[in-house]
C-alpha cells in the first residue's frame, strides 16, 4: 500500500532525512517511533504530499508521489496534533466544508454517519471552538476519515490530550483500524503503540533503524526494543 | 459509540482533476469564509472600523475648499481601500494557518489553485462590503457625490487587482513570524501599478476628464488584473507547499 524508497529530504544545508525506505501493507498498523527531531513529522508530511521530497521514490495506493499528488490525497486521511478545523464552523459545517472540497458525492448521509462514530452526533450544531481538546481531535479523525480513505496518517494524536480523551481516541482509532485501513501512526506513547499497532519502526537520524511486528515483540517487550534500536 | 464498523463505500473519491470539483471547491471555500466571518465579524469589523477611522483623520487634517477636496478624493479613497483591505488580507490567511487548515485545505484532493480563487473571491466579497459603506460615508463627510458607474466599475476593477496579488503575498508572509509587518513590505510596492492607475482613472471620472484621458489607466487596470490572476494561478501551488 505504501512503498518508498531512498527516500532524502533537506532543508538547506541540513538533511532530516537520509535515505528512508519503508514499506507498509494493506491494513497494517504501523507506529513510527522515534526520538524529537528523528523526521517523524517531516517524513509523514511528505507521506501527505504536504511537503516535497528532495530525492527518493514513493508509492501510496499504487499512485506516484509527487506527480500524482491529487490521486494520493483522495486516498489519504490525515489527523495531526493540530485539528485543522475551523472554530467559527460547527461541527456539522465543518464536515459539510471538507465533503465539498473531496467532492464526496450525497455526503449527508455520510456526514451524520461519521458524526455517528465519533460520538459527536448530539453536538453537531454547536461551534467547534466550544469543544474540548479531545472532542476536536475526535471530529479531527471524523474529518480525515470522511471520504473513506485507504490510507491513515496519525502524526502524534494524542498531543494535549487527558486520560479520558486518550482511551476515547483509542476507541476511535481502533474503530478506525478495525474497517481495514492501512495507518502509519508517529507517537511517543510507547504503551498506546503497543496496543494499537501491529508493527513498530523506529526512526533515528533520519533512518529506519529497526523495524519489528508485533508478533516478534512477544519475545521481549516494546521499550527495550525502542532503547536497543536508539542505542545501535 | 463507536462499535460501527459499516461504511458508505460510495463515498470514495477519486482525486482525478475535473472542472466541477474545481468550481465545488471554489464554492466551498467562498462559502467556508462567508459563514465563519459573518458568524464572528473579526475580519470585516477590523476592516470596516479601520476604513471608517482613516477618512475621519483625512477629513481632519485636510481642511480643504470644495475644488481641492474633490481633486484630492480618489488619493484619500484609494489609501483608505489598500490599508484596510490589507488587514483582510493578513487576518483571512492568519485564519487558515493558525489551527493548521491550510494543511487541510492542500489536503483536499483538487487543484490547489480552487484554494486561490476561493480566498480572493471571499477576500473580494469582504473589501467590497467596506467600500459599500465607507463611499456614503465619505460622501457624507465631504460633499462629493461617489455614486457614478464609472468610479464604481474603478473601484471593483482595482478591488480585483489588489486582492489577487494580496492574496498570493498573504499565502506567502502568513508562512512567516513576520506575518503582520511582512505583507504590507511585499504587497506595496507590487501593488503600486495596481494603485496608480486606480488613482488616476478615479481622478478621471470624478473631475469628469475626457474619455480618452481615463481610458489608459482603465486599460492598463485590467491589464494588471488579468497578468496578477494569471500568475498567482501558476505560483501559488509552489507558494504553499514546504
Amino acid at each position: 500500500m505504501i512503498t518508498v524508497k531512498k527516500l532524502v529530504k533537506r532543508f538547506g544545508l541540513k538533511t532530516v532525512l537520509r535515505g528512508v525506505d519503508f514499506e507498509v501493507q494493506p491494513g497494517e498498523f504501523v507506529a513510527l517511533l522515534g526520538p524529537n527531531g528523528a523526521g517523524k513529522t517531516t517524513f509523514l508530511r511528505i507521506l501527505a504530499s504536504l511537503s516535497r521530497p528532495s530525492l527518493g521514490q514513493i508509492r501510496i495506493a499504487g499512485y506516484r508521489l509527487p506527480d500524482q499528488a491529487a490521486q494520493v490525497r483522495a486516498r489519504l486521511g490525515v489527523v495531526s496534533h493540530l485539528p485543522l478545523l475551523y472554530g467559527d464552523l460547527t461541527a456539522e459545517e465543518n464536515l459539510r466544508f471538507y465533503a465539498r472540497m473531496y467532492g464526496i458525492p450525497h455526503y449527508e448521509a455520510r456526514l451524520t454517519e461519521v458524526l455517528e462514530m465519533t460520538g459527536l452526533e448530539a453536538r453537531r450544531h454547536d461551534l467547534v471552538r466550544t469543544y474540548s481538546r479531545g472532542m476536536q481531535q475526535r471530529l479531527a479523525i471524523g474529518r480525515a476519515v470522511l471520504h473513506d480513505p485507504d490510507v491513515m496518517l496519525f502524526d502524534e494524536p494524542y498531543t494535549g490530550l487527558d486520560q479520558d480523551a486518550s482511551s476515547m481516541l483509542d476507541d476511535v482509532l481502533k474503530t478506525v483500524a478495525a474497517q481495514g485501513r492501512t495507518v502509519v501512526m508517529t507517537s511517543h506513547d510507547l504503551a498506546r503503540a503497543e496496543d494499537l499497532a501491529t508493527r513498530f519502526d523506529i526512526l533515528s537520524r533520519g533512518l529506519i533503524s529497526a523495524s519489528a511486528s508485533s508478533a516478534e515483540l512477544k519475545q521481549t517487550n516494546l521499550l527495550s526494543f525502542y532503547k536497543q534500536a536508539l542505542a545501535g | 459509540m463507536v462499535d460501527k464498523a459499516t461504511e458508505i463505500k460510495s463515498v470514495k473519491v477519486d482525486g482525478t482533476p475535473a472542472r466541477g470539483s474545481f468550481i465545488q471547491a471554489v464554492a466551498a471555500v467562498v462559502w467556508k469564509d462567508l459563514r465563519a466571518e459573518f458568524r464572528s465579524r473579526e475580519l470585516f469589523s477590523a476592516m470596516l472600523v479601520f476604513s471608517l477611522l482613516i477618512i475621519l483623520i483625512f477629513n481632519f487634517a485636510l481642511e480643504l475648499d470644495v475644488k481641492t477636496r474633490r481633486s484630492v478624493t480618489a488619493g484619500v479613497l484609494w489609501a483608505t481601500f489598500a490599508f484596510a483591505g490589507t488587514l483582510g488580507l493578513n487576518r483571512s490567511m492568519a485564519i487558515e494557518k493558525d489551527r493548521g487548515c491550510m494543511d487541510g485545505l492542500l489536503l483536499a484532493p483538487v487543484d490547489r489553485s480552487a484554494i486561490y480563487f476561493g480566498k480572493v473571491i471571499s477576500n473580494l466579497i469582504f473589501m467590497l462590503i467596506v467600500e459599500v459603506i465607507v463611499l456614503p460615508v465619505y460622501s457624507a463627510l465631504y460633499a462629493i457625490n461617489l455614486f457614478q458607474p464609472g468610479l464604481i466599475l474603478v473601484i471593483l476593477l482595482g478591488s480585483i487587482g489588489y486582492v489577487s496579488v494580496g492574496t498570493l503575498l498573504s499565502a506567502m508572509s502568513v508562512q512567516t513570524r513576520t506575518r503582520d509587518i511582512l505583507l504590507p513590505i511585499l504587497l506595496f510596492p507590487v501593488a503600486i501599478p495596481v494603485l496608480l492607475a486606480a488613482v488616476k482613472a478615479s481622478n478621471g471620472f470624478l473631475t469628469g476628464a475626457e474619455w480618452a484621458e481615463i481610458l489608459l489607466p482603465l486599460n492598463l487596470l485590467i491589464a494588471y488584473d488579468v497578468i496578477f490572476i494569471a500568475v498567482a494561478f501558476m505560483v501559488f501551488d509552489h507558494v504553499v507547499e514546504e
